[in-house]
């Protein structure tokens, strides 16, 4: 388990962690999800000991580590802009923990092999980093943490300079090899939907402080605050209910507590259409209907609906 | 079109002027009447011992100024240390100070009734080795500084999570992206060491056989109305520069390619 316990960080006047405890339990895989700013790639090198904390303390599997450099804490690391070792090829790259260890030199070979082979990179071995293609450095930038069998796995924004594509790719290969390995692993995103996709918990951080901790599906159905709720996922206010796109009905006909609005734009997103609103009380809001429901509707730019919120949430002050 | 025949052929002409015509002239008058009295000149026992200070004081220089500059270069690179700006703009001081002025105050320094003074330093080779060790110094910090920036600090940090211990890091990972400009560093340090004329000039007393180092002999030379003593010994100077620059050109791989 990974635990922060009351961690203060301050960078000068500001403070990045203010008062932040957080625990991982053993073989999960967690998401730090927050807006940048939020704290949560400083709480990752906390743990990692690549920051060193004002106040607070960090337990690695119930050892205080806070005073250990990272040498020895037995983490891996992987960075957002891969910090490949540059003048190294892929093997060395990877070959770079056990050497510093003194391994036997068949060990070496022979986990480096299995590694090379777990990131589908067997073929480019003598590569250079410059070499390779940002999926392709990223994932040797995971061999290369995970060949010291670290005890926890801490990745930082790792898919955040890949195109989109790769991202997905790469968040479900991270995903399946969590499943084999069960390596306790931490995940810094600020992609809420990354964060759904790859987690089984995900801590929500902003401005410095956890906000929730919870399941994805919770996060969502359940948001504690304001703040999470339209962090992960669209949302819509009207009056003091937050309401999601897809919790909105469009009637033809009024029926006593709907509300007026005119319909301001359509826009087609393959099977979903985005039904932009403009509310009597002057408020915009948007909708997110099947294909089929606005062609039952009819529903045209300028026609006048009635909405009705299906389910909405209120938080209290 | 004429503009850029035109540019070109000031860049080519501002070369010529001021570069290849002194130089070439100084290679003709030392050839002008063979390599037989050339090289009279430069094996008479002053000459061969001036070569021996100037190379003395460039291997102590030259070592000296690479594991200061280094050292200097990750301080001010790598850690916030209170004077860090102030220490930074220092090392720039000998580029500015006029090397005249640096041994006025090495001379005030170490000489007789100086703060320092009054052991051997001054008027002998120690006193050299300061004065040019000092007009050397920037060269290879400000060769590895900018490197050193634009590779990061991640690459260290990658290297400290996966174990490596500080000495470690900087023989795997720092030094193989610096040494290169480190090198480069050298090249211009020794071309500085080798060259240097007036800190030496102040500090060195000037004694023939003693404490002359070759730019000091090229002036003895020159003043005594010996010119093909003078020429021969100066183009010996940018002999030896230029073997360091080619010898770094031939040791460098193909790196860049890469």
């Amino acid at each position: 388990m990974i635990e922060a316990r009351r961690i203060v960080k301050r960078f000068g006047t500001f403070t990045a962690l203010d008062d932040v405890s957080v625990e991982v339990p053993t073989g999960s895989l967690t998401a730090l999800l927050g807006p940048s700013g939020s704290g949560k790639s400083t709480l990752l090198r906390v743990i990692a000991g690549l920051e060193r904390p004002d106040e607070g303390a960090v337990c690695l599997e119930g050892e205080d580590v806070t005073a250990r450099p990272p040498q020895a804490r037995g983490v891996g690391f992987v960075f957002q802009h891969y910090a490949a070792f540059k003048h190294m090829t892929v093997w060395d790259n990877i070959a770079f923990g056990l050497k510093i260890r003194h391994r036997p030199r068949a060990e070496i070979r022979a986990r480096v092999a299995e590694l090379l082979d777990l990131v589908q990179l067997t073929g480019l071995a003598k590569r250079y980093p410059a070499q390779l293609s940002g999926g392709q450095r990223q994932r040797m930038g995971l061999a290369r943490a995970l060949a010291v069998d670290p005890k926890v796995l801490l990745l930082d924004e790792p898919f955040g300079a890949l195109d989109a594509r790769v991202r997905k790719e790469l968040r479900g290969w991270l995903r399946r090899l969590h499943d084999e390995t069960h390596t306790t692993t931490v995940i810094v995103t600020h992609d809420q939907e990354e964060a759904m996709d790859v987690a089984d918990r995900v801590v929500v951080m902003n401005r410095g402080r956890i906000e929730q901790t919870a399941p994805p599906r919770d996060l969502y159905d359940h948001p504690a605050n304001e703040f999470v709720m339209s962090f992960v996922g669209p949302v819509n206010r009207l009056g003091d209910a937050f309401i999601r796109p897809h919790d909105v009905e469009l009637l033809l006909e009024p029926n006593g507590v709907t509300q007026e609005a005119m319909v301001q734009r359509l826009v087609h997103l393959g099977f979903e259409v985005r039904v932009e609103l403009v509310r009597d009380d002057g408020e915009v809001m948007w909708a997110q209907l099947t294909r089929e429901q606005v062609e039952a509707l009819e529903l045209e730019r300028g026609q006048i609906v009635y909405v009705r919120p299906t389910r909405q949430t209120v938080f209290a002050d | 079109m004429i503009g850029r025949y035109a540019v070109r052929v000031a860049a080519l002409g501002y070369l010529a002027v001021l570069l290849v015509a002194p130089v070439g002239f100084v290679f003709w008058r030392t050839f002008e009447h063979g390599v037989g009295p050339a090289w009279d000149a430069v094996t008479t026992p002053d000459a061969v011992h001036a070569l021996k200070v100037t190379l003395i004081l460039t291997a102590i220089a030259v070592p000296a100024n690479t594991v200061f500059g280094v050292l200097a270069a990750l301080a001010i690179v790598r850690h916030r240390f209170p004077g860090a700006g102030i220490f930074n703009a220092v090392v720039d001081l000998p580029l500015a100070l006029s090397p005249v002025v640096v041994g006025l105050a090495l001379l005030l320094l170490y000489g007789r009734g100086g703060w320092l003074g009054g052991h051997h330093i001054v008027f002998a080779l120690p006193g050299m080795a300061l004065a040019t060790i000092f007009v050397s110094l920037p060269f290879v910090v400000r060769e590895v500084v900018p490197v050193l920036r634009e590779i990061g600090t991640e690459q260290e940090q990658a290297a400290a999570t996966l174990g490596a211990s500080w000495l470690q890091t900087f023989r795997r990972v720092t030094w193989p992206a610096i040494r290169w400009a480190t090198a480069y560093g050298v090249v211009l340090t020794t071309a500085r060491a080798l060259g240097e004329f007036g800190a030496v000039s102040v500090v060195s007393g000037r004694l023939t056989g003693e404490t002359e180092s070759m730019t000091l002999y090229v002036q003895d030379r020159y003043r005594a109305f010996d010119d093909v003593g003078a020429y021969a010994a100066a183009v010996v100077l940018a002999l030896i520069a230029v073997a360091t620059l080619i010898l770094l050109t031939q040791l460098r791989p193909k790196e860049e390619t890469r």
